[in-house]
């Protein structure tokens, strides 16, 4: 029995996340760009929310698909309203791992993460490289990765096929510090 | 036995608390978010009337509206088609919230000039707001020489105001509502028994019917007609298309004009008798 007590005791420890553990930025960069014959779209968001555990190398990432900044303020409410169907689906979620997080030497390095990329209420498995660099205070992510616009069931009609590229470069930097 | 299967149910557990811990965090910290509720309706326009929407800063929209002629005049106007009326509008945002605008109505040949301003917008989230309220100021010009020579109005005898409260929510994505109290003034009027002040209850809604397909319609209601003529009560019912850097609206209405004071005011055919006129509203933003 007394087994037992310790093991559920060891149990509710070791599943709460130390603070300690964690690192999080509600600033972090996300942008988006489709290069086309006829025009380039590039959007930017300053809000994104990205989480690590530096006990697993988890990582979760959220961004608000409405915290999209466009140039022409019309693109950006046809995003929302025709593409992405913001009311809807108001949230992109990447739930993932940073490989081999443990093993990393401090300073600069490149990593590998691998997880499942949530747009449209569509779910898509990604792997990419990126660079992680940590510092005394903060830990930072930084790289890119290509999407292909169909694997998220983004319509696109006929008369601006043209306009929107069929993959889409999605940059990334997250400054993390320590959540408390 | 029994210890193995506690520290498998352990590990098992520690794998996905952590998942959920890193999720908690973040539904917690994302929890106080408030968002602007955009694109009420795709145009200015609901159908004649202006929608609560303001284009945003510096973009410059023209508009092309046209009204044929009634649609039970028969075959020999084409049912209305060998009349029409245009009219050219300029529209330029001078901040999110704040747009002037120009126009020109070929029937009475009038001018029309007005402001939009964007007083509260319907918001979601941590502070919600329930609705948007954008007011509408406009002043128009009547040029057509309908008068007797030794008549000649004056310059202030042809103007006449609108002002407008529009104020409009979106339900959910499909469905917005609006609903518009208006106060029409004439500097001159026609016959002494009619009021030089008009007001009138617009509502209006609109239906998507896909992302870039709705169904809109707009009534006002007239609460002191003229007395001198028999007017009507303007309704109108179309549809918006929406493509690229268009809005296309096709509409039916018993309102000739496409300016406020003319259609809200002195719209004179009946919607159920046929007196239908068909139109639309072409807009391009730069």
């Amino acid at each position: 029995m007394k087994t037992l007590y310790t093991l559920i005791f060891t149990l509710l420890i070791v599943s709460q996340v130390k603070s300690q553990d964690t690192f999080l930025t509600k600033t972090g960069y996300v942008s988006f760009f489709s290069h086309s014959l006829v025009e380039d779209i590039k959007a930017d968001n300053n809000q994104g929310v990205s989480i690590i555990n530096t006990k697993t190398g988890e990582i979760v990432i959220q961004v608000l698909m409405r915290s999209f900044m466009f140039e022409k303020a019309l693109m950006q409410e046809h995003f929302n309203e025709n593409y992405v169907e913001s009311d809807k689906y108001p949230k992109a979620i990447f739930k993932g791992n940073i490989l081999n997080f443990e093993k990393l030497p401090n300073e600069q390095s490149t990593v590998n993460i691998t997880g499942i990329l949530t747009v449209h209420g569509k779910e898509k498995k990604v792997e990419t490289k990126a660079i992680l660099q940590t510092t005394s205070d903060e830990i930072i992510l930084r790289g890119d990765f290509m999407v292909e616009v169909a694997d998220f069931d983004i319509k696109i009609p006929s008369v601006v096929i043209n306009n929107i590229a069929k993959v889409v470069k999605v940059s990334f930097e997250f400054h993390h510090v320590p959540y408390k | 036995m029994k210890k193995v299967i506690l520290t498998i149910f352990i590990v098992a557990y520690t794998i996905t608390g952590f998942t959920q811990d890193l999720s908690s965090i973040l539904d917690k910290e994302t929890a106080k978010e408030t968002t602007v509720v955009s694109a009420t309706f795709k145009g200015t326009r609901l159908m004649n009337g202006h929608s609560i929407e303001t284009r945003k800063k510096g973009v410059f929209e023209f508009l092309i509206s046209h009204r044929f002629g009634r649609i039970n005049s028969g075959t020999y106007d084409l049912f209305g088609l060998d009349q029409s009326n245009i009219r050219f509008g300029f529209e330029k945002a001078l901040t999110d919230n704040f747009t002037i605008a120009l126009g020109r109505n070929s029937y009475e040949k009038t001018y029309d000039g007005y402001i939009k301003y964007k007083l509260l917008q319907q918001k979601s989230g941590e502070k919600a707001f329930p609705f948007s309220v954008t007011l509408f100021e406009s002043a128009t010009e009547k040029t057509l020489k309908d008068y007797a020579p030794e008549n000649k109005p004056t310059f202030a005898n042809r103007l006449t105001y609108t002002s407008q409260l529009l104020i409009a929510r979106k339900f959910n994505s499909n469905f917005s509502f609006q609903f518009s109290p208006t106060y029409i003034h004439f500097n001159t009027v026609k016959k002494s028994v009619d009021s030089n002040d008009i007001f009138a209850l617009g509502f209006g809604g609109r239906m998507k019917v896909s992302n870039r397909v709705s169904i809109n319609g707009e009534y006002y209601h007239t609460l002191n007609p003229f007395e001198s003529k028999s007017t009507q009560n303007s309704l109108a019912l179309g549809i918006d298309l929406e493509t690229g850097g268009h809005v296309f609206q096709l509409i039916f209405s018993n309102s000739r004009s496409m300016i406020e004071k003319g259609f809200i005011a002195e719209t004179t055919g009946n919607f159920f008798k046929g007196d239908i006129h068909f139109g639309f509203n072409v807009s391009r933003a730069f």
